[in-house]
């Protein structure tokens, strides 16, 4: 019996985390298939979540199998922790599992995420958990999952290459911007989830644990830590990632990736930072370094 | 014994060597104890009327349909012959990317149509591992020029194209790496007669320029007598004549091959 099994709710029945044991072994076992086999698409018999498909059904079963009493909970959309998505998957998880949350990256020891991967390297021992809507890369190219199975089989992702020969054809540069597709560990040809090619670099020799979950597709994959994951390029059009001209208007930053933000009706504009804790912190610090040199300053005059 | 040897070149090991082979859906015959071989630079046609089982033969060559009987011997480059039944899939796969082409007798079978001409081209030395830009588009453009495709025409869609070029831009997506064996699914099927000429014209000056070996199946006559050195008559299946192309077109023995040849409208 696992640890688990004997947390369920005194007053509603709910087990520990929504989800049954045996679900749990079922899904924890493709994770394990998933951690062995980087990049590998594992099926699971995913289950019926009280969240409609498209909002995270995947990514909220695998952190359900892999939560305990113990973690600290953090759960981003689109790189923020106060928006719908964000808001609802973390209360979900206070209702079902009791466990602490947090805003702060760096205390969580499971981060779900959609969209992004934090702005804050992650260490070795947490865990970061993908919503993902599509697992299968080459489906824009080839329909048939029988084929598409065939391909990953075999590691024909010639066709992936197209796609990118398509892009500096018409465009002049690969314009593929977000779900960049990575070979990972020099084998399996893996849809990142739609986060922006900006983050593809950090899941490269990550030390955390890298687990994608889709729900709809009922396909469970996984980068295990310090796990290459080289994204597709040409030798004369190199991968690159996205670079703003400005700083983050909030907090100043200049090497985390920025969200435009219309403010008024009339063109105005501002750039700041999708990762909300990762600015929030950096706005703090600044406030904290200001006030202190403050203090200095004026115990000097 | 040098004499001899002079006398008598010894002949080329064959390219494909099939024995033997059969193929049935169910109780419907597919064909038949079909054995032949074709050697390198060699262009053999395969006739007979709708159904008489060249589809399935051609089909089974390619590694697309098993088999039920029979073998397949392919002289695979730096292995030597090879039973291309006992390959494994991907092995398979890889033979019919590289060393052989497919062409489609609908060129929507073989191309990709939201894709551009240059990367329909391009993707076979990108299924194989090049990487660099600048030279898979050159080559491209390379071999678009060979089918008398217009260079300004390498980013549209095939989509946009006109069925004969449709059908010239498949031929140049699957002989781009430069295959030993080409299996064609009547190559200027649905085409009308001038541009069948055309197409026909390019076939005969690749396949001779480049010393590829080519299966050609057809109910067209003209087609194999153009391009053709041997001619194959299937009916019901079976193999019921073989030869020379013009040998079996001018005498034919068999009376389905004398119905055959006489039916051809004379214009």
């Amino acid at each position: 019996m696992s640890p688990t099994a004997a947390l369920v709710h005194k007053d509603d029945g709910y087990n520990f985390a929504y989800l049954d044991e045996q679900t749990k072994r079922m899904i924890r076992r493709s994770l394990l298939k998933a951690l062995s086999i980087p990049g590998y698409q594992v099926p699971f018999g995913g289950r019926e979540m009280p969240l409609a498909y498209g909002w995270g059904t995947g990514g909220i079963q695998v952190t359900a199998s892999v939560i305990g009493p113990d973690d600290v909970l953090k759960v981003i959309d689109q790189g923020a922790d106060d928006t719908t998505n964000a808001v609802s998957i973390r209360r979900f998880f206070q209702t079902v599992c009791d466990v602490a949350v947090t805003e702060s990256t760096a205390e969580a020891t499971v981060v779900q995420t959609r969209h992004r991967v934090p702005e804050t390297p992650l260490k070795e021992g947490q865990v970061l958990v993908y919503q993902v809507p599509q697992p299968e890369p080459l489906k824009k190219i080839e329909p048939r999952e029988t084929e598409t199975r065939k391909m990953h089989a075999y590691a024909e992702y010639g066709a992936m290459q197209v796609t990118l020969y398509e892009d500096v054809a018409h465009f002049g540069r690969i314009a593929k911007t977000y779900d960049y597709p990575a070979v990972i560990n020099g084998r399996h040809l893996m849809s990142p989830s739609p986060i922006p090619k900006f983050d593809n670099p950090k899941m490269e020799m990550n030390p955390a644990i890298q687990l994608f979950g889709a729900g709809r597709e009922k396909r469970i994959y996984a980068v295990p830590p310090y796990t290459s994951v080289r994204s597709l390029d040409f030798d004369d059009h190199p991968f690159e990632v996205q670079t703003w001209k400005g700083s983050c208007a909030l907090c100043g930053s200049t090497t985390s990736y920025l969200d435009e933000v219309i403010t008024d009706d009339r063109g105005s504009r501002m750039f700041v930072c999708s990762d909300t804790d990762f600015c929030n912190t950096r706005q703090a610090e600044a406030a904290a370094a200001k006030a202190a040199v403050d203090k200095v300053s004026g115990e000097e005059a | 014994m040098t004499t001899s040897a002079l006398r008598k070149p010894a002949p080329r090991p064959p390219l494909l060597e099939v024995s033997g082979l059969s193929k049935s859906y169910g109780t419907q015959i597919g064909c038949r104890d079909i054995s032949f071989a074709i050697r390198p630079g060699e262009v053999l046609g395969i006739v007979g009327e709708s159904g008489s089982g060249k589809s399935t033969l051609l089909a089974c060559l390619s590694g697309r349909l098993q088999p039920d009987t029979g073998s397949i011997t392919y002289d695979m480059q730096g292995r030597g012959p090879v039973d291309i039944l006992t390959l494994s899939e991907p092995e398979r796969r890889r033979l019919a990317r590289t060393d052989w082409g497919i062409v489609h007798q609908n060129p929507r079978d073989g191309l990709r149509l939201d894709v551009s001409a240059g990367g329909n081209i391009g993707e076979r030395p990108m299924a194989i591992g090049a990487r660099h830009y600048g030279d898979i588009r050159s080559e491209a453009q390379d071999w678009l020029k060979k089918v008398e495709i217009d260079l300004s025409r390498t980013d549209d869609k095939p989509r946009t194209f006109s069925g004969g070029m449709q059908q010239r831009l498949q031929i140049a997506r699957n002989l781009v790496t430069r295959p030993r064996l080409v299996f064609m699914d009547e190559p200027t099927g649905g085409l009308d007669v001038s541009v069948q000429a055309r197409l026909l014209d390019l076939l005969r000056g690749l396949v001779r320029e480049l010393g590829i070996a080519a299966i050609i199946v057809t109910h067209d006559l003209a087609v194999v007598r153009l391009l053709a050195d041997r001619l194959m008559v299937m009916q019901r299946g079976r193999v019921i004549e073989e030869g020379l192309t013009d040998q079996v077109l001018d005498d034919p023995h068999h009376p389905y091959t004398q119905l055959l040849v006489s039916s051809v409208l004379q214009v």
